[in-house]
């Protein structure tokens, strides 16, 4: 049964580590929305695919290279993700949450439909930048530098969100935000302008995720949506309650997604949701969860 | 108590009257029959999301094994088609039982992406497997007589069957809300600790009604399926949750009538937008038909941020306002 060559297992782990980055960008800002505005944003997906669009019309319509692109898509998505927050979600604060869930789920509805009807489904290509080119041989196997970029940075970028929330007075304001918004407020910290803060920055890191899985996945309006629902299950593994637990967790299930395309490929689409349901019977409130 | 049973038959007689009348008016069956399926999908969902308080993104799997189910059983085995509905059902319950078992223990947003999970997990499932005809779906389903006598090929004829499938079950439904178990699930939405406090086993109440909602979905896939003799992936998919959720919200989540009305107004729109083709706007050539799912994510917006109550809750807001202006007017 294990009789694979090396270099295929070690080329799925690394593309399934590639995934798990993604995972953990995309779990990360829903955990850091579902602290402070208690809502799943639906949205995400589609944020991410813009993301991926952003890159490839900044090329194509403006000549922008890849490397301004990934500062200047993820500010611009940030900048529409506040206003999302601040001219639709306000509206609904205040009243059950679920209506703020089916805004979201309305809004990733209307982004990629438009974006389907002016591209149509089929994927378009984005050349990995110039720099980022060939492999790097490792001795035992070649790596295809790309991938290591994506996990490279994408561990840098974990970190830094990770250092802003635990070590920064910012995050600080944050978590307290997260546990009492209405005292936190009082004590006079403008937390509607941290609302749509971490609302931009959520929107902002998933652009991020989709800038980076351009040049490996094809540029296509469905992406967003085929990723949020394998992340959502990541994110009920790992429940919403820590920010390392979502990076962990999201790298993690990326790797043994990575694990089954080589060991049993049949179930390779469905292993992180068999994961979720094991750990729903198990540890119903998630390995990293607080809620009881 | 009185007034509410009289409120439920009129609703009952109302909607068989014209449910009865429509084919008359010149409108194809086959739009009818339509309406009729999802209709009663969004009866499902409305029973479990409007009774419980818990949003389910999941119900397209028991739509789509419903619709596969029936489809198969007819196909492939010869049933009859009471008894490949039947089948549906019991498929849409033993996975209601399934997918609400591992759900129904968490809380709201948790709730919601679980069953969105799950249901994505049984979307995988019907990709792969062997009897689902995978991108092609199962098609050209015949229509066999229904109990050996009546036939069902004639278009009218499996209106009338379906339509009174339908009102049976908005009926049955009805009944089972005015029963000692719709009463104590109504208590268990309105409060939680105070109805487990009473002693009720209040996990057992909400995935008993979790897996009626999930029998009565796979029913409307069934009848999906046998109405326009087709059954394929866009039924089990999440995007068909969504759809369901919108005819809710545009009727009016937890009212009688409201997912009937909202599953009828979605259905025409989009056969309507698909008609209209291409229409000149100005200097514009906008093709309609290619805008269908856009319009539907706006209306779904306008729906949420507008009017939350629907259609349906609007105007039994309004008549209630009205109401109780009149007894202050008569009191004062």
């Amino acid at each position: 049964m294990f009789d694979f060559p090396i270099q295929v297992l070690l080329g799925q782990v690394t593309i399934g580590l590639v995934n798990g980055c993604f995972y953990a960008i995309l779990s990360l800002g829903l955990a850091l929305i579902f602290g402070l505005l208690n809502i799943i944003n639906f949205a995400h997906g589609a944020l991410y695919m813009l993301g991926a669009f952003g890159v490839y019309l900044a090329m194509h319509k403006l000549g922008v290279n890849y490397w301004w692109s990934l500062v200047a898509v993820p500010i611009v998505v940030g900048v529409f993700g506040a206003l999302v927050e601040r001219y639709l979600l306000r509206r609904l604060a205040g009243l059950d949450h679920l209506y703020s869930l089916l805004l979201t789920f309305g809004l990733a509805l209307v982004i990629e439909s438009i974006f389907r009807d002016i591209y149509g489904s089929g994927g378009l290509p984005y050349p990995t930048p110039s720099e980022l080119r060939g492999l790097i041989d490792l001795g035992f196997m070649r790596l295809p530098l790309y991938r290591i970029w994506i996990v490279g940075i994408s561990l840098v970028v974990c970190l830094a969100i990770w250092l802003l929330i635990e070590r920064t007075r910012l995050g600080s304001y944050l978590r307290a935000g997260t546990e009492n918004a209405r005292i936190v407020q009082a004590l006079g910290i403008n937390i509607p302008l941290m609302v749509t803060f971490v609302y931009a920055l959520g929107a902002g890191l998933a652009a991020f995720a989709g800038v980076l899985a351009a040049p490996i996945y094809q540029v296509q309006p469905l992406m967003g949506s085929n990723i949020l629902i394998v992340t959502f299950a990541v994110v009920v593994i790992g429940g919403l309650g820590s920010t390392a637990g979502a990076i962990i967790t999201g790298l993690g299930l990326g790797l043994i997604e990575g694990l089954a395309k080589v060991v049993y490929p049949e179930v390779s689409s469905t292993i992180v949701f068999i994961v979720m349901m094991l750990v729903l019977l198990l540890r119903p409130a998630g390995l990293f969860g607080r809620e009881a | 108590m009185m007034t509410t049973m009289r409120a439920s038959t009129a609703i009952l007689l109302g909607l068989a009257i014209v449910g009865i009348v429509l084919p008359f008016t010149g409108l194809y069956v086959q739009f009818l029959m339509k309406c009729v399926s999802l209709a009663l999908f969004a009866v499902a969902f409305n029973f479990f999301t409007g009774n419980v308080g818990l949003l389910s993104i999941g119900h397209a799997a028991f739509f789509g094994i419903g619709a596969y189910l029936a489809g198969y059983a007819v196909k492939e085995w010869n049933f009859t088609p009471e008894l490949a509905l039947g089948g549906s059902a019991l498929a849409g319950a033993v996975l209601g039982l399934l997918m609400g078992g591992m759900a129904i223990r968490r809380q709201g947003i948790y709730f919601a992406m679980i069953t969105l999970a799950l249901a994505q997990m049984v979307y995988f499932f019907f990709v792969q497997a062997p009897f689902t005809g995978a991108e092609d779906g199962l098609q050209r389903i015949p229509r066999r007589a229904v109990f050996g006598m009546l036939d069902l090929s004639n278009d009218y004829v499996m209106y009338a069957f379906v339509l009174v499938l339908l009102v049976g079950v908005v009926w049955g439904l009805q009944r089972l809300m005015e029963a000692p178990f719709g009463q104590v699930l109504l208590a268990i939405r309105d409060n939680e600790p105070r109805a487990i406090s009473l002693g009720y086993d209040v996990q057992s109440y909400k995935l008993s009604a979790f897996a009626i909602s999930a029998a009565v979905a796979g029913l409307a896939g069934g009848i999906k399926a046998l109405t326009l003799g087709f059954a394929g992936l866009p039924d089990a998919h999440w995007t068909q949750s969504g759809n369901v959720i919108l005819m809710c919200l545009l009727g009016g989540l937890g009212t009688a009538l409201g997912p009937i009305v909202g599953a009828v107004l979605i259905v025409t729109l989009e056969s309507r937008l698909a008609s209209l083709g291409v229409v000149q706007l100005g200097p514009l050539a906008i093709d309609l038909s290619s805008k269908v799912p856009t319009i539907i994510g706006l209306i779904f917006m306008m729906c949420v941020l507008l009017f939350r109550r629907g259609i349906v809750g609007e105007i039994a807001a309004a008549v209630a306002a009205f109401r109780a202006q009149r007894l202050d007017a008569k009191g004062g």
